[in-house]
């Protein structure tokens, strides 16, 4: 054991023995434990997406103690939720991270007895089903990484157990963006990605473990592949996948690869790019500048992406109550509504309506026409009255999913694939 | 502090013996008086550039998970990195880079140099014209890369302005997003240092000589091609090997101009860092290190910079 431990550990010690001190007075529990909470800091890392300064500011107001917030890019939030147990308290991961990094013992189950707001929690992410008759998308579904044996558990379990790996937080469903009015067509499929009439004007990310997927959605779709699992392919799939791409490329389909926000935003607004793959958010800062763009819903369905906050397995007495509490006001609402509102969905979406207006839930969630203009938390108007979101309701998009963002047996093998396809 | 003082004291008063008994010439080596003054440039390079070095070869033989490397004693990496199909492509692809840019630097380089040198009678002028050709450095490297973007974009200036005067019916597609683009980027970035060295050694040229080369009858042609270029070699070594090591170890430049679609070493190894492969991404490193050696050293056969200086 390291100092570092050491010393960690007798700070908390010393905080878990202020708490039991508290507990066994006679004083009311929790107006003391209201007041020691105050110096409570809890460190919490993850992928830019969710790490938002707003919560962490919220956090303060309402619970009293202090989030404080590191933003990185996927690898290097796997790297450190692997192997830095000891430099965070919550990590803010995406479920295929998790399961990359939850046989390392790094993070602690959590008992669900403690969550007030478990019931309402999507179907998603307890058995996998949005409605008892859906059927459980392929790739890393949050429900099959989503809750382990017990608190120190470190294999999954396949059924609710009552202990969960990460609490979910945020989740959508991703699917190709376009520029309708350069295009002048329907687009419904995601074999359109290679279609010889967009040549020179489409674009992929250039990130392995996403551009697979949507890859593996347009060979399926064009007929030429059909996979045993998108999230796990064989290396033969993925041979055969990349060997496809790899010869649109070289006839010039591809205009560019993007690896950021800024370059899918860029390429598509100044129409070097008429069809791609995007995010969210991205579509709506191409629509900020006055350039039409729709995040088209294709009938084979989306490419869904979750995420969820962990806790460290050295979290203990008072700070993993705290941490408790940090997560049932997360599942509260006020964060749901404030993702809602810049187009995710939070996990449990009931307790977000009461943090959204009548006409932002019905727009955001229900898929109905906008009835006043629409804007996100930071006032910048993302709809007028009168518009329908790309893909309607919740159930209509979250019930549509073909495949979650996944990490497969033959990772590494796609990786490399993958850098030959893009240095070919 | 104070034994931090104390040692500094007495090491100040140890070399000041040292020096008294040179000067005294007590000692006859005179090579320490030449290590002792070369020792902190020495000292620098070690803990600088040397230790850094073999840092990275060291790594280059460790081995990797996907989220940590451990330190072993295995070829693994270099393994992958020689047998793989991709890797030759992509230093062949470097190698083109390097050339065609060193190519075109040397041509605009010596042609800008040239008539800074001679054309340009006044030293007045000389300067400014010098100072005016540093001007885009005062802008980020990366800056002056990503203004191209707009520049040359299917929708973008040069498109449009060949479109209204009838040059072209349809956009040109090459101007962006191709080879082309990442040249012409690395040209308009590297040029300078071409200009520079090549400038510095032309100005140094005794101007008696290219009058005598006109005396003896030589022609213009003649007097650039037996006593410029000649004496300019030193200048035109250092702005190749400027520009060769920059255009070879360079990353962002061909990944923002190419679109992500064309790969140099320099990639290879940036994505093997972003998967926290460090090892492969080390191994990948010297093989490129040692190849740029290779390419200086061949430089250096052509002209003795040092006898030249």
């Amino acid at each position: 054991m390291s100092e570092a431990t050491k010393s960690g550990l007798s700070r908390r010690s010393l905080l878990k023995g202020a708490a039991a001190g508290v507990a066994a007075s006679a004083f009311p529990a929790p107006m003391i434990w209201a007041q020691n909470i105050k110096d409570v800091t809890l460190r919490q890392f993850g992928t830019g997406v969710s790490n938002i300064n707003e919560v962490a500011q919220k956090v303060k107001e309402d619970l009293g103690f202090t989030l404080e917030m590191t933003a990185l890019d996927s690898d290097a939030v796997t790297q450190r939720a692997a192997t830095q147990p000891k430099s965070f308290d919550i990590a803010d991961i995406e479920y295929w991270i998790c399961k990359k990094v939850w046989p390392t013992g790094n993070l602690q189950g959590m008992d669900v007895s403690k969550i007030r707001n478990y019931d309402k929690i999507v179907g998603i992410f307890k058995d996998g089903k949005l409605t008892p008759d859906s059927t459980i998308a392929q790739g890393t579904s949050p429900n099959s990484v989503g809750f382990t044996d017990g608190p120190d558990g470190t294999k999954f379990a396949d059924h609710e157990t009552g202990w969960m790996t990460l609490i979910p937080t945020i989740y959508n469903a991703d699917t190709l963006g376009i520029r309708p009015d350069l295009i002048g067509r329907p687009i419904d499929s995601w074999a359109e990605l290679l279609n010889p009439e967009f040549k020179g004007k489409a674009s992929l990310l250039d990130i392995s473990a996403i551009g697979i997927m949507d890859a593996a959605m347009v060979c399926e779709a064009m007929g030429e592949i059909t996979y045993g699992n998108k999230g796990n392919m064989t290396r033969d799939e993925i041979d055969r996948t990349l060997a496809i791409m790899t010869e649109a490329k070289k006839a010039g389909q591809f205009r560019a690869f993007w690896k950021t926000f800024d370059e899918s935003v860029n390429l598509m607004a100044s129409g070097e790019v008429v069809i791609q793959s995007m995010w969210s958010p991205a579509i709506t800062a191409v629509k900020s500048r006055g350039i039409p763009c729709v995040y088209q819903p294709l009938k084979e369905g989306y490419r869904a992406w979750g995420g969820g906050i962990g806790l460290s397995k050295n979290l203990s007495g008072l700070e993993l109550d705290a941490a408790y509490e940090y997560i049932n006001w997360y599942l509260d609402g006020w964060v749901g509504g404030f993702l809602m509102r810049q187009g995710y969905y939070s996990a449990v979406p009931e307790t977000s309506k009461n943090y959204m207006t009548e006409n932002e839930w019905g727009y955001w969630f229900e898929g109905k026409p906008a009835t006043e203009v629409i804007t996100n938390p930071y006032g910048d108007a993302m709809a007028q009255p009168g518009e329908t979101r790309d893909g309607g309701s919740f159930e209509e998009r979250m019930g549509h999913i073909a495949c979650w963002n996944a990490v497969m047996d033959e990772n590494q093998y796609m990786v490399r694939k993958w850098n030959e396809f893009i240095a070919a | 502090m104070t034994a931090l003082s104390k040692n500094r004291r007495l090491f100040g008063s140890l070399l000041a013996s040292l020096l008294a008994q040179l000067a005294t010439g007590r000692t006859k080596n005179r090579h320490l008086m030449g290590w002792l003054l070369a020792s902190p440039m020495a000292l620098v390079l070690m803990v600088f550039l040397v230790l850094p070095i073999v840092m990275i070869v060291i790594v280059s033989f460790w081995g990797a998970t996907e989220f940590s490397i451990y330190p072993a004693f295995q070829w693994d990496n270099y393994q992958f990195l020689l047998t793989s199909p991709v890797t030759y492509k992509v230093f062949l692809n470097t190698f083109k880079y390097a050339v065609l840019t060193w190519a075109f630097t040397l041509t605009i380089g010596f042609t800008v140099a040239y008539f800074l040198a001679f054309h340009v009678r006044s030293l007045t002028w000389q300067i400014a014209l010098f100072l005016l050709c540093t001007i885009p450095f005062w802008t980020s490297n990366i800056i002056r890369m990503i203004s191209w973007i707009p520049f040359l974009g299917r929708n973008g200036i040069a498109n449009s302005t060949l479109m209204s005067m009838g040059v072209i019916d349809e956009p040109l597609e090459w101007l962006l997003y191709s080879d082309f683009s990442v040249i012409l980027a690395f040209v308009h970035l590297y040029t300078l240092f071409m200009v520079v060295p090549i400038f510095n050694t032309m100005m140094r040229i005794d101007r008696s000589l290219i009058e005598a080369a006109y005396d003896s009858g030589a022609t213009g042609w003649q007097t650039l091609t037996n006593v410029i270029i000649p004496l300019c070699k030193p200048g035109i070594m250092i702005g190749s090997i400027f520009v060769v090591t920059l255009v070879m170890g360079d990353f962002i430049t061909v990944r923002f101009m190419s679109g992500s679609q064309s790969a140099n070493v320099g990639r290879l190894i940036s994505n093997d860092i972003g998967l926290l492969q460090y090892p492969s991404a080390a191994a990948t490193a010297v093989i490129l290190l040692i190849t740029v050696l290779m390419v200086i050293g061949l430089l250096l056969r052509f002209v003795d910079i040092r006898k030249e200086l």
